[in-house]
Formats: structure tokens, C-alpha cells, sequence
């Protein structure tokens, strides 16, 4: 087989444990010509606000940013579903010339009218400054006139990475936070901050804390309500999930409102249950907590243990590659996979951070190869080289898998199962001993000559 | 009939029915054998573009990007490009780089050719690969401008006038069609002992098989070889009646600068308009249709026969892409049914006038055309006109289920279903297909509503 050529402004960027000192450069921008699985900042924000469904999402550019927006994620609603709805300005030719400003005024008054959205987001494109948009003057305008909270985010996808894109949407966010009436909150009451329910996970999770006796204030923004939002400065704590993407608003909650902060994430047992353990221990004054989410833990443990053991037995020794978003969800993935009975020989990421690195290269075997804002080629390289028997990724990774006769279990945010919570944890381990146990892999030649 | 295009006053676009341009110029470049499309913009383009182009694949789909920063945007993308194209090669090492603009590179006023001079001028020493530009800001027309963009740009950079030995070829533009299709064509092109140069063709490229060994690029595609070699053919084809309209296309380019006659055909869909395409090759070959053909006409003239009752008054909604609407109507024509709606996001002016022309007149009062139209405006013209079944592609399931009629899925995007790529819609063969599966569609919703529960239809 030939060799695959990495490019050498990338070998910074690649790591092999225990082959040399660990450095890894990341937070970079991505090289040009090099075929990055990342988007752009635009996608960072539409990420983040997509979830919340009584809000109206207008993607002020031309069409293309909202078509290729347009009901991609399994976020579901509880109720009003417009989030599922693709709005553009559709800006041409000569809106590039004059101006798209009229546009987006006749734009948000019709569809404010017409759909009666608690708040309207009003996501720049790349163009949009250039052209010289006043985006933030139109806005005032119309949340004068329609008596909304109509928010401009600053997306414009060439300025920065993906997680700019988070933090343009943190400062729309923030907005909203603070507007709204606290009057019934108790003294304990959390947000879930950085949780979008895909395939309902964000209620799974709701479900728990409430069983604890801990209310939920706003979930942001799975299942996401601007009402809810609004209230959210109440909640005595912010139990955060994913790399960073709403650690922003965190952070300016904190300082604002003085509401510390945890880190959490809901994927595989040991940090399902930490998860709901550090929530407990934050509400340490109040024992009957403590006492609840230990019988919720050791209850849904139970449930899911039978089947997970039958699925181990066909998963073990098995090598799984990892390529994600966000480099937090590969922590959690790792020890899922482990407890599995599987070994991880590649994960990667297109956002993490130094020291989430150093988290990787603590947590990964020796020869385990640690990826930032890889390419096809370079994924590629390295499932075959290490002999993956599975691969964990989205839709852009999927093919690389199955050319190669790889199997595929998708934790992109297209899923339409939950794999969060403990229920998410038996459902994975069933995507993954679906796709890994086929008998079609027999047929495939790169298998079959590795036999 | 009623026609409407909404140029008259501006409306928010609600959930598009079109894409933006530097799609279909990458489908187009993902034809071409070892080629890489080069998006000339920011990071998301190509990213979301890839992401949108796999669901419907099922395959790789490396589309490089020249990925702007905030520097990029100030100072102008000619050092992005440079560094892309580089990188591109150290990589790929392509024959052909396929770069499109996007809306970013277009606004702040990239000169591209330009920095493809320069490019190929610091190297003057190397064995460069073939770099073609098109045009495609996403703020002007849709995924199909983009997609014949690059067609034309493909020829107009490549193609050299020499006489050419050998067999006669033929230039084949088939416009956006399924890699099934594309593989058909060629197939009817080769049984006239013709060569066909399709472009584009991405029949292997994005429907191959399982890899023995990692692929860079996909195997398939027409040859760069074969591009340089549209100037001496015996005739171009160039399918797609709205398309006909356009002044500068690939097949006028040819037909302009290297004398190589034009045929504009509509896209083969249905009985007439394939009559039509094989006429054209006899004609172009100086041969008969060959009898495998006439067989497949024969058995598709008879299955018509023996189901027109089903079809004979049932009204169809139309939807997607002009050409592929304007050839679907021409076709549901030939069964009896109504088109009571072709829609589409396009917007170029010809697309009403198109359709008329191709549906008999009887059923000219029962229709109605929408040109530059979204799916929110295609649902509420759906409630009052009830058709029984929609025609066209994925994005037109959330209307379908609110409206409760079935979909029949053609053209692209097929996101919800397995087969995107090897859906046929052209020729004989393509017709017997759509007949089939429009036919026990409407069985099927007959025998779900019937209470006895017959086994026969």
C-alpha cells in the first residue's frame, strides 16, 4: 500500500504516546488546502442556539449557510418546533452592492409576525460585514418594535475557529440571561449548560437531578425555551457539558451573577454517575441528596448491567479510533470504550485544548496516536495503520470507515438516539456491537487479507 | 395556469429548495479523474458542502478549502490560494485542481485568475496540474449555476481544437443526474460505437466499491486527457431544456471556438424526450438504435399500457431542480398525470415557460409553476391543490408528512433513503423505473385506504 504524506505543517499537530516528548499544537487555525473535518465560527454559533425552539434563528447571508443548516440535528423540542425551520435573507447580487440591511429589517418583521417567536437570533455570515451591514442597528430596531429580544450573533464564518463561534453565541446568550423573574426559584436548582438533547438525552438527564430532588431552571439549550433562559441567573449552579461551547456563558455567569460552575459529562457510567455525585456534593448541606442519587445510580446501573456484560463478551480486544468535536466527549468515550472490554489506538479532535491534550496523553495507551483538526488522509492513515476494528465519528468521518471495511458508531450531534445518561450508555453499546458484529465485514477485502 | 416568481416584492427565503453555487461546481470537479475541488473561501463551505454531498453519497468526499481568516479577508485571499494549492498537491498530487469562489472571495473581489497566473508562473519549472477557476458566489444564482459553471470552465480551459483520431466521440453534458444515470449514458453513448466524454463523471468517484487500498482520490472520472480532447469531437449534448436557454454553456463554447456541433436535448426522462436523445446519437453515429434499446422502449410501452389506469387524472406536485422538474412534467404528461405544481428554488426566468411547453395543454389550467420558490411557500400552494403524491427529493419529506401524501424520492438530495446514487431516472430503462415505483406507490396507498383488504390490484 502506498504511504499516505502527512504535510509537514501538520506533524506539530500529530502525536504518537510515548514515541517522543509530548507537544501538541492546537487552537489553531486550520491550513489552507489541508481538508479540515472542522467548520467555521458560523457553525460553532448555530450549534449552540440551534436547540432553542421558540426562538426564531434567521441566518442574515446568502443561502447556502441556511440551507445546509436546515433541520440537521436530532435536538428535539417538547413543544414549539421552529428551531427545525431553515429562515434566510438570502442576500443576491445587487444586496451585496447596496446593502443587505433592508432585507434583514423586511425579514424579521414578516417572519416575527408570522411565527411570534419569544426571541429572535440574527446569525451574521461571512459577507455581511463586508458589505457593511449594521446588523446590531436593525436588531434594536426591530426589538423596538416587535417587543422581543431580537439578538444579533456575530458568526461571520472566516473570524476565528469553530469555538469563536461558541463564544458568539455565550454573548448572545448572556443577553437573554438576567431578564427574567426569579420569584419561584429555590435556593437549590442548577442549569444544564452545554446539553442539546439529541435523541431526547437533555431529558434523561433532567430526569435524574429531579429525582434527586434538584430542580432544573433551564437547560441551554436543549429542549431550550427563552423564557427559561431568561430565568436562568437563579439557579444556584451551572453543571457545564462539552469542551468549552457554553463554558463562556459559565464563566460570564460567574462573574455577573456569582453561580459557580462544574464540569460535567453524561456519556459511559463512571461519568454519568460523577456527574450526578459532584451535583450531590455541591448540595452537601442537604444529605437526603446524596442519599437519593446513590439509589438512582445503583437502580439504573442494574438495569443496564445484564446486557452490557453480554455485549462486552463480543467487543473484547477490539480497537476503536475516536474522532469528535470536542475533545471532552473523547474522555468520556475512552473510559466507555475500556468498559467495553475495547482498546482506543487513535483519538483525535477538531478543538481541543492544551490541556485537554494532556489529559489524552495521560489517559491513552502507549502507541496511541492523538490527533488536532485532522483531515481525511490523515484519519485514514492511521485506522488502517492501527487496525481499527471501529471507528467514532459523524457524517463526515462515516465513509473514511466503511471504505476501509470499518465499523461506525456515530456520537455527532445527527444522531437520533440518545447515548448519554445510563440508558445511553446500554444504547451505545449496542450501536457499537451492532456495526462491530456484522457479518458484512467478512466480505471486505481489507479485512479479509488481515484475516 | 398560474405562474409566479417572487421578484416583485422581497419575503424571507423558508426552508430553501436550493443550494448555493460552489456545491454544484465541487460535484462537478468530483468528476474529473484525479481531481480535488478547491473552495475559495472560508472553512464552513466546504465543510458543510462535504457534509450535505456525503448523506447523499454514502462515499469520501475531500473538498480542500484555501480557509480565510480575518487577515485573509482584509488583505485578500492570493497567499490562502497559494498555500492550499500547495498543500493540495504535497497531498493529492492531483491532475486537476477545480477551484471554485465562494461569496466571501467574490465580495471582497479575489482576482483568482489572476492568482492562477502568478501561481503558474513561480512554477514554470514543475509539472503543475491543471487549474480551473469558475466563478460561483453563492448570492447569485443556485447550485445548478455552479454546477454548469464548472462544466463550461472545465472546457473552455481545456479543450484544444486539434483534429482528433480514432473513434468518434461525442460530448456528453448530462447535467445533475444520479451516478446510475451517468453510468447509463455512457452505456447508450458506447452501443452506437461512439466514445462518450461525459462531463461531469462521477459514476465511480462517488459510487465505487469497497477499497483493497487507501484511495487519496477515488478511482473514476473523466480523464483530463479526454477534457483536452471535447474540442474534436463529432457533436456536444447538452441535456436540459432550461438549460437550452442559456447563452454561454460548455456545448456553446465548443460549438464557438472549435466548430463542434451542439445538440440541446432535454434531460431523457420519459418516452418522447429519450426518443429524442437516441435520435440524436443515430444521427450523430450514422446507426440504427441498436435492438437492445428498442426492446427496453418495447417493454416499457407495454407496462404503460397495462397500468395507465392507475395513473390516467392523478394529480402530481413537482419539485426540485428545473431540468429535472421540466423533464418529470414531461413525462407525468405521458402517463396522464397532472403536475398540478412544478416548483423550484431556481430562479434564471426561463423555468415557467419551459414547463409549458413540455405539458400538454388540456392540463395547462389545473397547474401551477413556481420559479424561485421555498418549501414554505410550495406546502401552502400544496393545501389547496391535493395532489395525490409529490415527486422530488428529501427535503420535501416534512411536507409530505404534514400533508399526508406520499413522496416519491428523485434527483438530490436523497438523504433519507440508501440508494441516492443508484436511483435511475434516464432512458427506457430510467422511465420503467419512476414508472414502477409511481405506480406502486399509488397501489400501495390504495390498498392501505381499502378496508376489504384485496390481494390483487
Amino acid at each position: 500500500m502506498p504511504s499516505i504524506p502527512i504535510l509537514e505543517e501538520r506533524q506539530a499537530q500529530i502525536h504518537r504516546k510515548g514515541s517522543a516528548p509530548f507537544e501538541m499544537t492546537c487552537g489553531k487555525h486550520s491550513l489552507a488546502g489541508s481538508v479540515s473535518q472542522r467548520a467555521c465560527v458560523f457553525c460553532g454559533s448555530r450549534v449552540v442556539l440551534y436547540p432553542i425552539a421558540d426562538a426564531l434563528h434567521l441566518i442574515h447571508g446568502p443561502i447556502g449557510c441556511a440551507a445546509y443548516t436546515w433541520d440537521i440535528r436530532g435536538a428535539l423540542s417538547s413543544g414549539p418546533e421552529l428551531h427545525r425551520m431553515s429562515f434566510s435573507t438570502d442576500l443576491r447580487e445587487k444586496d451585496v452592492i447596496f446593502g443587505g440591511e433592508k432585507k434583514l429589517a423586511a425579514a424579521l418583521d414578516e417572519l416575527i409576525d408570522q411565527y411570534q417567536p419569544k426571541a429572535a437570533f440574527v446569525y451574521s455570515t461571512c459577507i455581511v460585514g463586508i458589505i457593511g451591514d449594521d446588523v446590531a442597528a436593525v436588531c434594536r430596531k426591530a426589538e423596538k418594535e416587535k417587543g422581543i429580544p431580537v439578538l444579533p450573533v456575530h458568526s461571520e464564518g472566516f473570524k476565528g475557529t469553530k469555538k469563536d463561534g461558541y463564544k458568539a453565541a455565550c454573548d448572545a446568550l448572556f443577553k437573554l440571561v438576567g431578564t427574567g423573574s426569579t420569584a419561584d426559584i429555590t435556593p437549590v436548582s442548577i442549569n444544564i449548560l452545554g446539553e442539546f438533547n439529541i435523541g431526547g438525552e437533555a431529558w434523561l438527564i433532567k430526569k435524574y437531578y429531579e429525582e434527586m430532588g434538584i430542580p432544573v431552571v433551564s437547560i441551554m439549550t436543549g429542549d431550550g425555551r427563552v423564557d427559561q433562559i431568561r430565568r436562568s441567573h437563579g439557579a444556584a449552579l451551572n453543571v457545564v457539558q462539552c469542551s468549552g461551547a457554553l463554558t463562556f456563558l459559565a464563566d460570564m455567569m460567574q462573574e455577573t451573577y456569582g453561580i459557580p460552575y462544574i464540569r460535567a459529562s453524561y456519556f459511559g457510567i463512571d461519568d454519568m454517575a460523577k456527574a450526578l455525585y459532584d451535583v450531590a456534593d455541591h448540595f452537601e448541606t442537604h444529605p437526603a441528596i446524596m442519599a437519593r442519587t446513590r439509589e438512582i445510580v445503583r437502580r439504573e446501573v442494574e438495569t443496564i448491567m445484564p446486557e452490557i456484560n453480554r455485549i462486552r463478551r463480543d467487543l473484547a480486544g477490539k480497537r476503536a479510533a475516536i474522532y469528535v468535536g470536542g475533545a471532552f466527549k473523547a474522555f468520556s468515550l475512552i473510559k466507555a470504550l475500556r468498559y467495553l472490554g475495547m482498546t482506543v489506538v487513535l483519538v483525535g479532535s477538531q478543538t481541543g485544548n492544551d490541556s485537554d491534550y494532556a489529559t489524552l496523553r495521560d489517559m491513552c495507551d502507549d502507541g496511541t496516536i492523538i490527533l488536532d483538526d485532522a483531515n481525511p488522509l490523515e484519519l485514514s492513515k492511521y485506522i488502517i495503520e492501527k487496525q481499527a476494528d471501529l471507528f467514532i465519528g459523524g457524517v463526515k468521518e462515516r465513509p473514511i470507515a466503511f471504505k476501509m471495511g470499518i465499523g461506525f458508531c456515530d456520537h455527532n450531534h445527527e444522531r437520533k438516539i440518545p447515548l448519554a445518561g445510563f440508558a445511553g450508555m446500554l444504547q451505545f453499546a449496542r450501536e457499537v456491537h451492532t456495526s462491530v458484529t456484522s457479518p458484512v465485514w467478512q466480505f471486505v477485502p481489507t479485512r479479509a487479507a488481515v484475516g | 395556469m398560474k405562474s409566479a416568481m417572487r421578484t416583485d416584492y422581497y419575503t424571507a427565503t423558508q426552508n430553501a429548495c436550493n443550494l448555493c453555487a460552489p456545491l454544484g461546481a465541487a460535484l462537478v470537479f468530483k468528476g474529473i479523474a484525479n481531481t480535488v475541488p478547491l473552495l475559495h473561501g472560508s472553512q464552513g463551505c466546504s465543510t458543510y458542502i462535504r457534509r450535505y454531498m456525503i448523506s447523499h453519497f454514502k462515499e469520501p468526499l475531500d473538498i480542500a478549502c484555501s480557509n480565510f481568516g480575518e487577515e485573509t479577508a482584509i488583505f485578500g485571499g492570493g497567499a490562502n490560494l497559494k498555500i492550499a494549492i500547495d498543500n493540495i498537491r504535497k497531498q493529492y498530487c492531483p491532475d486537476l485542481i477545480g477551484i471554485a469562489t465562494t461569496c466571501l472571495s467574490e465580495t471582497i473581489g479575489d482576482d483568482v485568475p489572476m492568482f492562477i497566473k502568478a501561481y503558474q508562473n513561480g512554477c514554470r519549472d514543475e509539472d503543475l496540474p491543471a487549474l480551473v477557476h469558475v466563478s460561483t458566489p453563492s448570492y447569485q444564482g443556485t447550485h445548478m449555476q455552479g454546477f454548469h459553471g464548472a462544466v463550461r470552465a472545465l472546457v473552455a480551459t481545456l479543450a484544444e481544437t486539434a483534429s482528433v483520431e480514432g473513434p468518434l466521440s461525442v460530448n456528453l453534458f448530462p447535467g445533475m443526474v444520479s451516478p446510475s444515470d451517468l453510468r447509463q449514458l455512457k452505456e447508450m453513448v458506447a452501443a452506437f460505437d461512439l466514445e462518450a466524454i461525459l462531463v461531469p463523471d462521477y459514476s465511480e468517484t462517488l459510487n465505487g466499491p469497497l477499497w483493497t487500498e487507501y484511495q487519496p482520490i477515488p478511482q473514476g472520472g473523466t480523464p483530463v486527457a479526454a477534457l483536452r480532447r471535447t474540442g474534436g469531437a463529432a457533436a456536444s449534448i447538452e441535456c436540459g431544456l432550461v438549460l437550452s436557454g442559456e447563452k454561454e454553456t460548455a456545448g456553446t463554447w465548443l460549438e464557438d471556438h472549435c466548430g463542434v456541433p451542439l445538440h440541446r436535448l432535454g434531460l431523457p426522462i420519459g418516452i418522447g424526450a429519450s426518443d429524442l436523445f437516441f435520435a440524436s446519437l443515430a444521427a450523430i453515429s450514422g446507426q440504427p438504435i441498436p435492438g437492445k434499446y428498442t426492446a427496453q422502449r418495447g417493454r416499457l410501452l407495454d407496462a404503460l399500457v397495462d397500468g395507465h389506469k392507475h395513473f390516467n387524472g392523478v394529480k402530481a406536485a413537482l419539485f426540485g431542480e428545473e431540468d429535472l422538474v421540466a423533464g418529470l412534467a414531461a413525462f407525468c404528461g405521458e402517463l396522464g398525470i397532472i403536475p398540478v405544481l412544478c416548483a423550484t428554488g431556481g430562479g434564471n426566468g426561463r423555468f415557467v415557460q419551459t414547463v409549458q411547453s413540455v405539458v400538454p395543454e388540456r392540463y395547462h389550467d389545473q397547474m401551477q409553476i413556481l420559479e424561485d420558490s421555498d418549501f414554505v411557500t410550495i406546502e401552502k400552494t400544496l393545501e389547496a391543490l391535493a395532489p395525490d403524491l409529490l415527486i422530488g427529493h428529501s427535503k420535501g419529506f416534512t411536507m409530505s408528512r404534514r400533508l399526508q401524501r406520499p413522496l416519491i424520492r428523485v434527483g438530490f438530495p436523497v438523504h433519507d433513503r440508501v440508494d441516492g446514487s443508484r436511483m435511475l431516472h434516464l432512458g427506457y430503462r430510467g422511465a420503467q423505473q419512476l414508472f414502477d415505483r409511481i405506480a406502486n406507490t399509488l397501489i400501495e396507498e390504495k390498498q392501505k385506504k381499502n378496508h376489504v383488504g384485496y390481494t390483487y390490484y
